[in-house]
């Protein structure tokens, strides 16, 4: 709040001894100089964002044919539905065994990467963070290829150990495996990245203070590492936790929600219902589902960001 | 506590003394072990890619060792860059991606300057908003935006939906938010007597910009373009809904609805496919990786 009032009086002071113009004048410039250089942000924003997003609470209120109110009546039909419950469910697991093993695994190899000399961290960092530079949908086709039901190259090497052809995408146990499984090997890359940058920033006297305490290795992760990077864990996750939440595009391609529809995530059966099958309004009732649990996550974000605000 | 960690370790520590170098070779020795099998985890698809890419249809079918290649071709390659359906969906994805760079470099720069220098009423406001904006994932907004793009073409009569540029105005949604977000941070990171130096030379708010802040902040424009060009790239689920026709698709979507949908699964094609889409992002990532993974560390860490 501050450097509001000093850099105000700085700037007419510089502008208005210059060009002799009246103070008002130059504060109204400043103002009406940023207002245009947030307008087309704002524009924007409140167009493509913001009215959709109010748009599809209104739309949620429609008949199939668009053509009345309803109330909150296709909220009632979903809550009838078995298949809505399962996509709930589906969407839960999903959410939180990707985001629990992408935090693990990306915890985990960030301290390898980390224990390594300096030079080599660079080579190894470059190709663990692959996974997250390939489009998702250009690398699920891949795993798609992989888990193919007749050709599956991951049955073939497992048929050498003696274990039976797996159906990755035909069976519901595996199917949701495998969903989880290239969820995880997509998003773990940026967890490793993000948690390497976290333990660069840990000072090596708190290593050092721990080791002449005669903490070892897990208490020094548990005393030193743990709380030094709470922080970036915790918007780490609860990021990860909205886009893994949303996901669309693995889903889609590796079962378009099969066996039985026991794979769908809320993205993507929102796009079977409103967009394939057409009833608009009760696809964007199904993608309203996630508000809930996207606005909880914000709000923590939020909190964990203005925090780490303050503290600098 | 930190007494009770002490009287624990403190016998052991003697004894782990003079061991310390050989724990620590051991330490590095088990580090590339496991790296080498995550290493092994991760590379496995875009190497596998690679693999069949090179195979013809026939050895593929012949159920040979899937992970070598015996009678390396590269006629995938051939066929798919003289396809003319193929060319088609590169140079949309490419126009497409490049003019959402632009697009987002001329609203979020400006934005950005706005917000982290010149302090406004309702600027915290707005920039938290931002940050919130980007959250908001496209699941949740692509019916309503198919709708409401259906709307607007029966009142103006300008046909949108299904045409490849409507995505020009879809995707920077997705990425200004988060360019306006890590810019702010990388301007609010340049020492205020820069721009205190250019007012008092009479610089115009305009040249502080041009002159100072976007030279000096050039890494994150770079981190920035970065992201903006592969998210356009990546995106998969808004070209999926809006654009049906053939000649109207981008890579991602064209390669995963027409050649899968033929007869036969063409996975050599398929595969050569989705390598070519992956190229230019990890191009751009061999090249610019310092710059990559700064934009993608400062969303988190430039709070």
């Amino acid at each position: 709040m501050a450097d509001v009032v000093v850099d105000r009086t700085r700037v007419t002071r510089a502008t208005g001894a210059r060009k002799g113009t009246s103070l008002r004048n130059a504060l109204g410039r400043k103002s009406t100089v940023a207002f245009f250089l947030t307008l087309p942000l704002i524009l924007l924003i409140a167009m493509l964002v913001l009215y959709p997003a109010f748009y599809s609470l209104y739309l949620a209120t429609l008949n199939k044919a668009m053509t009345k109110f309803v109330g909150l009546s296709n909220f009632t039909f979903l809550f009838k539905r078995e298949t809505f419950w399962m996509v709930v469910q589906q969407s839960c697991i999903f959410a939180i065994t990707a985001v629990i093993f992408k935090a693990l695994i990306g915890f985990i190899v960030a301290h390898f990467v980390h224990n390594i000399p300096g030079k080599k961290q660079r080579k190894w960092r470059g190709m663990l963070l692959v996974p997250w530079v390939i489009p998702p949908a250009m690398s699920t086709l891949a795993w798609l290829w992989l888990f193919d039901p007749s050709y599956s190259a991951f049955n073939y090497t497992l048929s050498f150990f003696g274990v039976g052809p797996i159906p990755w995408l035909g069976d519901t146990f595996w199917a949701r495996f495998s969903v989880i499984l290239v969820n995880v090997w997509y998003g773990a890359p940026f967890f490793l990245i993000m948690y390497l940058a976290a333990l660069k920033s840990v000072p090596d006297q708190l290593y050092e203070a721990a080791a002449i305490d005669g903490a070892n290795w897990w208490q020094r992760i548990w005393y030193v590492t743990l709380p030094m990077m709470r922080n970036i864990i915790a918007i780490t996750t609860l990021f990860s936790l909205i886009v893994t939440f949303a996901n669309f595009d693995i889903v889609r391609i590796l079962t378009s929600g099969g066996p039985l529809d026991t794979t769908h995530l809320f993205a993507t059966w929102a796009f079977q219902v409103g967009i394939q099958s057409s009833d608009i309004p009760l696809g964007a009732c199904v993608s309203l589902f996630m508000v809930p649990i996207l606005a909880v996550a914000a709000i923590f974000i939020l909190r964990d960001v203005s925090k780490r605000g303050n503290e600098a | 506590m930190s007494t009770l960690t002490i009287d624990k370790a403190g016998p052991s520590r003697k004894v782990k003394y003079g061991s310390m170098s050989r724990d620590r070779a051991w330490a590095l020795r088990w580090s590339y072990f496991f790296l080498v099998l995550f290493a092994i985890f991760f590379l496995t698809p875009p190497i596998y890619m690679l693999i069949t890419s090179l195979k013809s249809s026939a050895e593929i079918s012949a159920a040979t060792n899937p992970w070598w290649v015996f009678h390396p071709t590269l006629s995938n390659y051939a066929e798919l860059l003289t396809s003319n359906q193929f060319l088609r969906f590169f140079w949309n994805s490419s126009i497409v991606s490049i003019v959402v760079v632009f697009i987002t470099m001329l609203i979020s720069i400006p934005a950005a300057f706005a917000l982290a220098r010149m302090k406004f009423w309702g600027s915290a406001t707005l920039a938290t908003g931002v940050f919130l904006t980007y959250l908001i994932p496209d699941s949740l907004l692509f019916i309503p935006l198919f709708k409401m793009l259906g709307v607007v073409q029966d009142y103006t009569g300008i046909t949108l939906l299904n045409r490849w540029y409507v995505l020009l105005f879809i995707y920077p949604t997705l990425t200004v938010p988060f360019c306006t977000w890590i810019m702010i941070g990388y301007f609010a990171s340049i020492p205020k007597e820069l721009d205190e130096a250019a007012l008092i030379d009479g610089a115009s708010w305009l040249q502080t910009l041009t002159r100072i802040f976007i030279p000096v902040a050039l890494p994150g424009l770079i981190a920035a373009t970065i992201f903006a060009f592969t998210v356009s790239w990546a995106q998969f689920l808004y070209p999926l809904v809006f654009t049906t026709s053939i000649d109207q698709l981008v890579l991602p979507v064209g390669i995963t609805t027409t050649l899968i949908k033929g007869d036969v699964f063409n996975w050599g094609q398929i595969m050569t496919g989705a390598l070519l889409g992956a190229a230019p992002p990890l191009i751009i990532y061999a090249f610019l990786m310092d710059y990559y993974i700064a934009g993608l560390t400062a969303g988190a860490t430039k709070g």
